[in-house]
């Protein structure tokens, strides 16, 4: 029976660490700014 | 183009962020609000018709998912995810040539028609790869997904109104800033189509569990077409509308809705408590999104959804006992719904796999937006309508949504009994198991 192993060799070259930081940084990074627009706005209900 | 298959040592937590590229780009459809104001003053538009590109978009949504599916199983995420990258980027393009030449129906068309295709692929283009590489925790990974669609528009909104302040809000200003965005997006989204992979099938190792085992989902193969024959397909079905109508009924009528609740106290609510109130929900709604969704992969998929259901009623029937005389009581309990209906968006793909397998579960997730499409219209209207009618009675404060109230409560009912309808796919309509695959080395080599 076939299965997918989605963990493969448990270490990620130093090259891929990078990559892993990148692209979570790319999504990240607007992310936390959308989060930190909300988070002003919603201080309206207990301000406002 | 083929699905590009991880190299060794590619990790699995390079997929989520190349899934929430797609979905937090294609979420910014839920801020096209911001864009209505301008369009309305620069090309004399009214309130309904400058709506009319996003109710087409999310049209478009539900059927490219519904009809698209199939195709993304063929070809693969990064084929989806580059259709979807070029189809929602166009679709921006084409808006700003329709808003410099003032010509609205482009700007329809763009966006409604060309960006909506977009939205509908994007959408289930990472989900069926995200389940595979995460197949003991789909529930965090789909998640995490689809927590960055209403993301999404978390970022679009204060960026796209920034946007038109700076270059104006006539209809160069808006050309401008329909260009920008179509060209940025096309950028984060191009990270989703470089990074995607598909994992390496390879053989079980000796002792591992049975594939087979009931709840799963492993070495259960389901196509599409056989899904949407099935019981469990239709129950799902009337799960996920039951709770998106419930949800959307409140999200779309919030800022109304605690104003008149508390209209006659002696507290009433300000405008810009009402809008902090409303970002506050946005907030419930993309936390539950994840937290519920990752909470389903340690308690079930069925037991998670009886939460949404049956609390999700218990919450509306504390509404309409007490919400009109206590605030938190109010605020808590909306939260609370709000969560639940962001949950039940992120928990249906792993709630799909557990039934029929990963063989096709983003062509069957594309069906089952449906679901999404009809609630997207019964919820609105069931609060809309009642609200105005008991306005024209002559009735105010809670009472306005008295009756809605009851009436949701109803529908999350329905709901918790469809759920509980759900049992394992009878064997009838699975697939016979592949053929054995060939090794990881053969299976990478020239497929990237």
């Amino acid at each position: 029976m076939a299965r997918t192993d989605p963990h493969d060799p448990p270490a990620a070259p130093s090259g891929r660490r990078a990559l892993i930081v990148f692209s979570w940084l790319w999504v990240g990074v607007p992310l936390a700014y959308g989060v930190y627009e909300l988070a002003r706005k919603a201080t309206q209900l207990f301000t406002g | 183009m083929s699905a590009p298959v991880a190299p060794p040592g590619w990790s699995r937590w390079l997929v989520p962020p190349a899934a929430l590229s797609v979905h937090l780009s294609i979420g910014q459809a839920y801020a096209w609000s911001v864009f209505k104001p301008p369009l309305e003053s620069a090309l004399g538009l009214s309130g309904t018709q400058s709506a009319l590109p996003f109710q087409l978009g999310i049209v478009m949504l539900g059927l490219s998912a519904a009809f698209g599916g199939t195709l993304v199983e063929r070809h693969g995420p990064r084929w989806a995810m580059t259709v979807a990258l070029v189809c929602f980027s166009s679709g921006f393009l084409l808006s700003a040539l329709g808003a410099a030449t003032s010509q609205y129906w482009l700007i329809v068309f763009g966006y409604g028609v060309v960006g909506g295709i977009g939205l509908g692929i994007g959408y289930i283009s990472p989900v069926s790869t995200l389940i595979k590489w995460f197949p003991d925790r789909p529930g965090l990974a789909t998640g995490i997904a689809i927590m960055g669609f209403g993301g999404g528009a978390l970022i679009a909104s204060p960026w796209s109104a920034r946007m038109l302040d700076s270059f104006g809000q006539d209809h160069t200003g808006i050309a401008l800033a329909f260009l920008v965005h179509g060209l940025t997006y096309a950028v984060f989204m191009s990270l989703g189509v470089l990074l995607i992979r598909v994992p390496r099938p390879r053989p079980a190792p000796a002792g591992a569990p049975d594939p087979a085992a009931p709840g799963s989902g492993d070495g259960i193969r389901v196509s599409a077409r056989s899904a949407v024959r099935t019981p469990q397909f239709w129950c799902l079905w009337v799960v996920l509308c039951m709770n998106v109508t419930a949800g959307i009924g409140i999200l779309e009528k919030a800022a109304p809705m605690i104003t008149d609740f508390f209209a006659t106290s002696s507290a009433p609510v300000t405008a810009s408590a009402a809008a902090g109130f409303v970002a506050l929900l946005s907030a419930a709604n993309m936390a539950g999104r994840l937290g519920w969704s990752a909470t389903s992969d340690l308690i079930g998929r069925k037991n998670v959804y009886r939460l949404y259901l049956g609390a999700g009623a218990l919450m509306y029937l504390l509404i309409a006992l007490f919400g009109g005389a206590s605030k938190p009581v109010f605020v808590i309990c909306t939260l609370v719904i709000l969560s639940f209906y962001g949950g039940g968006f992120a928990t249906i793909p792993a709630y799909l796999k557990d039934l029929f397998g990963t063989y096709q579960v983003g062509a069957i997730h594309g069906r089952l937006l449906t679901a999404w499409s009809t609630a997207g219209v019964l919820g609105p209207l069931i609060v809309n309508w009642l609200a105005d009618r008991e306005a024209a009675a002559g009735k105010e404060g809670p009472d306005l949504y008295a009756l809605s109230l009851g009436i949701m409560i109803g529908l999350l009912v329905v709901g918790f009994l469809a759920n509980e309808l759900v049992r394992p796919v009878h064997p009838r309509h699975h697939l016979p198991a592949p053929a054995a695959p060939p090794s990881p080395k053969e299976a990478t080599h020239g497929t990237d």
